[in-house]
């Protein structure tokens, strides 16, 4: 039995975390270098966190199953980082900040958290500049900002299209500067299979080498995991191909609980599918909604070349229906007006699924040289993909799995229900709540990597008894033999299937009954079909070569194997969850016009799920949420 | 469209590969290079062979994994590009196109398509940084960065580390990547102070991982998918110059 005590310190919350800070406990810097600390994963948090904790003294070892700790999935990333700094004088605050989020996350996040998210996001622009962040500039010389969705303020700093590229690369030197100095060891194309946990504390994890195929343990004093989200669940989705859920899903197998699974973030500016052979979808950043208009015709069937159609007869909803913030509406909103738009037969393009982003009024406005500035990577990226010219015609664009907000469930330390098993970035269920505003995951990422989880760590092994483990201590050896029999058991089943073919038939289950718009009948429907679909797996997947060599199609249906299982949880986790909020649209439950519909009185809570054992229902515990700061109000952005 | 694939495969490092044929029917022109190849994969899976092993993860040109030679070049006839974002719209119906991994003495095989690229991360960890631990940072704003210098450093910065430079480089040089990064820190002033021991650093790591020397083929800037300019080259070895010049004085040896 798990409880989920949020240990959030009391007093104001403007004092929580410096107060916080001083009651934690410290490892004396002599001390530091006896704990070892096992970093998974090597995106914004992860490198951060490996880098930091190497500074501060710590053995660190980190894990990744790229090649290099410099391909992260968050080095896709590309509008932009927030932070509060009000270098434009536009009124915007750390209280405005934190505001932001909690509202544009629907009141489903934890209030203190996302104050102290606010707080630090001044301190990572300064960081990120020290290392040689090139962060665009005015011409005086100072910061420049753009302006994101779900804001009334521009407080977003970039660079070009390619931010998290940047900040990925900073925190990567960061951490090959520690790697030079051997306080990180760095092990690439290694992949987490599963975690040690020993007198009910992490101690450790199980790798395999994907080039050899060696099963390994790595034993340590804490172990963290910064290994991104869950949206390939959904087989198409803008996260790279590799990105998956293994680690969190075979941590909560060894009780870890599973905060809000069933929050997920449709982007809606994305290009949209354009055949059976797509293998994943492309993003067009937020950042275009700042000059670009999203529009679709009046009149249902309508052919004619978008420069055809006259401005009355063209609907630009966004506009229409949210005139306070326009283009600039939050992503769960935008996305759903695309689809609403597209469900009344107005969509263009292939199939009617897409929408015009529409860049001639500001090309006209400011000038094609200045468009390009801003957006030429993107511009080429689209024209490179479509064959489309962007500054000629409306981009088309479509909704696409993005984000996950849900995760594993942290405590204010980032540590999760098994102590010691310390939680990082997009992998923890995080301070986003049901809806993720634009910009905002890097900012969390090197919160958590940089300053939250470097602090808290040192409390937890201070205040911890933790002996030294025997590598051949039976419980190692236990994990390791039971690692190497589920990847003996993929390659002996030996049917027909191959694995993508099981995956995109998973994605299609999730995106038609747990994707934009939600309901009882369709998630018991899928709750159905995933069980069945997963027999299938074990029953007719075809999984060539062996265990013993660098074999990609092993490595996949590993994954895989792990999506069909966590894909039922986030049905089981939406069905339950009898209200509107975010990303999460339950159709049953909505106003008049349209828009969701929380029900605070019964679901203003975490909802933390229990690994209860093969084929039994996950089980479900609370942590209620409280709101002292920001009031409980109907989200508006008209 | 239907096309004639040639494809190297090598089961493992120390075996020997050579080039397989494949027959690659049915394919959208609106398909990526590497979803053309996922097709002919899963049509290998069906029919029990070994699937073609080669490196991709974002599939956007931004991640640096993907590290093909087609047909002779790196990452593929799109200037600009790399293989990810390639279409088979740039190929024509009934073409034959090899694939080939990078060849490089730095880079080994793998496996198929996949090869081994550490040796640019340890060039990194001689001195591709600036020292700038954790918490001990300045405003943001304290130090001002004019437009253009700033542009310049993004220009080089863009580099996304896979490699293709190595690859086009008759000498298995990887000068441009090292100097991509020797510029974009370079420029900045946050990047001054170690400017010139990180020059002396990265530059001799290249040798010691086996890569070649620069004779300014240029190559690899045509074959660069984010079009890096061998100007960078220029500023390296200005730097790497000065540093030896200074390091005969002990100049570089006393800031080590």
């Amino acid at each position: 039995m798990i409880a989920l005590g949020s240990r959030v310190p009391s007093g104001p919350i403007e004092q929580k975390w410096d107060k916080h800070r001083f009651e934690m406990k410290l490892v004396n810097p002599a001390n530091k270098r006896k704990y070892t600390v096992l970093v998974v994963g090597s995106g914004l948090a992860g490198a951060s966190a490996a880098a930091t904790l190497s500074e501060l003294g710590y053995n660190v070892k980190c894990f990744c199953f790229q090649d290099s700790p410099r391909r992260a999935h968050s080095i896709a990333a590309q509008g932009g980082i927030n932070a509060a700094k009000n270098y434009r004088n536009d009124g915007d605050s750390i209280y405005r900040l934190f505001y932001d989020t909690v509202k544009g996350g629907d009141f489903r996040s934890r209030e203190a958290n996302v104050y102290r998210l606010a707080q630090i996001s001044l301190e990572i622009i300064d960081q990120c500049v020290a290392q040689g962040v090139p962060f665009a500039r005015e011409y005086g010389g100072l910061l420049a900002n753009r302006s994101f969705g779900g804001a009334q303020v521009s407080r977003t700093f970039y660079a070009r299209g390619q931010t998290g590229q940047q900040l990925l690369l900073g925190a990567y030197q960061q951490m090959e500067k520690e790697i030079g100095r051997g306080g990180v060891t760095m092990y690439p194309r290694t992949e987490m299979l599963d975690l040690i946990v020993l007198d009910g504390r992490a101690r450790g994890i199980v790798t395999r080498d994907m080039v050899t195929g060696k099963i390994s343990s790595h034993l340590g004093d804490a172990v963290v995991l910064g290994t991104g989200g869950y949206a390939n669940v959904f087989y198409l989705s803008t996260n790279a191909k590799g990105c998956n859920a293994t680690a969190i899903w075979r941590a909560h197998k060894r009780g870890a609980a599973f905060a809000n699974p069933c929050f997920t973030q449709i982007h809606p500016t994305c290009i949209p599918v354009s055949g059976e052979y797509q293998s994943k979808l492309t993003l067009m950043s937020e950042s275009l909604r700042n000059d670009g208009r999203v529009w679709v015709p009046r009149k249902q069937g309508d052919t004619r070349r978008p420069d055809q159609i006259p401005e009355n007869e063209r609907d630009y909803y966004l506009e229409r229906k949210y005139p306070s913030f326009g283009n600039l509406a939050p992503r769960d909103i935008a996305s759903r007006a695309a689809k609403e738009a597209c469900d009344q037969g107005l969509g263009i393009g292939q199939g009617g699924l897409g929408v015009y982003l529409d860049f001639a009024e500001s090309i006209k406005r400011v000038g094609e040289q200045t468009i390009r500035e801003r957006y030429g990577n993107l511009f080429e990226m689209y024209q490179r993909i479509t064959d489309v010219n962007p500054f000629e015609a409306p981009m088309r664009i479509y909704p696409a799995v993005h984000y996950t907000m849900g995760g594993l469930w942290v405590d204010y330390n980032l540590m999760s229900t098994v102590p010691g098993l310390h939680v990082i970035g997009e992998a923890n269920f995080s301070d986003h709540g049901a809806n993720r505003l634009g910009a905002s995951a890097l900012m969390q990422g090197l919160a958590d990597g940089y300053f939250v989880l470097p602090a808290t760590i040192g409390d937890y092994l201070a205040s911890s008894k933790l002996s030294k483990i025997d590598p051949g201590h039976p419980e190692v050896q236990r994990v390791e033999a039971e690692v190497a029999e589920h990847t003996g058991r993929l390659l002996r089943v030996n049917g027909k299937r191959t694995v993508d073919s099981f995956h995109r038939e998973l994605g299609k289950i999730m995106w038609d009954y747990c994707g934009m718009a939600r309901n009882a009948a369709g998630l018991r429907k899928a709750l159905e079909l995933i069980p069945a679909l997963r027999e299938e797996f074990w029953r007719d997947v075809n999984v060539p070569g062996s265990d013993a060599e660098l074999n990609q199609a092993l490595e996949k249906a590993g994954r895989v194997a792990d999506f069909l299982e966590l894909g039922e949880l986030m049905c089981v986790d939406a069905l339950h969850r009898e209200e509107s909020c975010g990303g999460h649209f339950r159709e049953e439950y909505q106003t008049e016009d349209g828009e969701a519909l929380r029900n605070d009185e019964l679901f203003a809570y975490v909802a933390g799920w229990e690994y209860s054992g093969p084929g039994k229902s996950a089980q479900l515990h609370r942590e209620p949420l409280g709101f002292e700061y920001v009031q409980l109000a109907q989200r508006s952005y008209k | 469209m239907n096309l004639s694939l040639r494809i190297w495969r090598q089961p493992g490092p120390a075996s020997p590969g050579r080039m397989v044929e494949y027959e690659a029917r049915d394919i959208s022109p609106d398909m990526s290079f590497l979803e053309m190849l996922d097709v002919i994969n899963e049509r290998l899976m069906e029919r029990g062979d070994a699937p073609i092993a080669f490196d991709h993860d974002c599939r956007e040109g931004i991640c640096g994994s993907c590290s093909l030679m087609i047909n002779g070049v790196a990452h593929g006839p799109l200037r600009g590009t790399a293989a990810c974002q390639l279409h088979m719209r740039s190929f024509k119906d009934g073409e034959t196109i090899s694939v080939e991994p990078w060849r490089a003495r730095a880079f080994p095989i793998l496996r198929d398509l996949v090869v081994d690229r550490a040796s640019l991360d340890r060039i990194i960890q001689t001195g591709g940084f600036i020292t700038a631990p954790t918490g001990s940072a300045q405003d943001g704003n304290a130090v001002l960065i004019p437009k253009d210098t700033v542009d310049t450093a993004m220009d080089a910065a863009q580099c996304i580390g896979c490699g293709a430079c190595v690859a086009a480089c008759p000498n298995g040089s990887a000068s441009l990547f090292t100097a991509a990064k020797l510029s974009h820190l370079g420029l900045l002033p946050q990047g001054q102070p170690e400017r010139y021991r990180r020059a002396l650093r990265m530059v001799r790591q290249m040798d010691i991982e086996h890569f070649g020397g620069c004779t300014l083929y240029g190559e690899c800037q045509e074959a660069c998918p984010k079009e890096i300019s061998i100007d960078t080259i220029t500023r390296m070895n200005r730097d790497f110059l000065r540093a030896t010049l200074s390091e005969g004085r002990g100049a570089v040896a006393r800031s080590d």
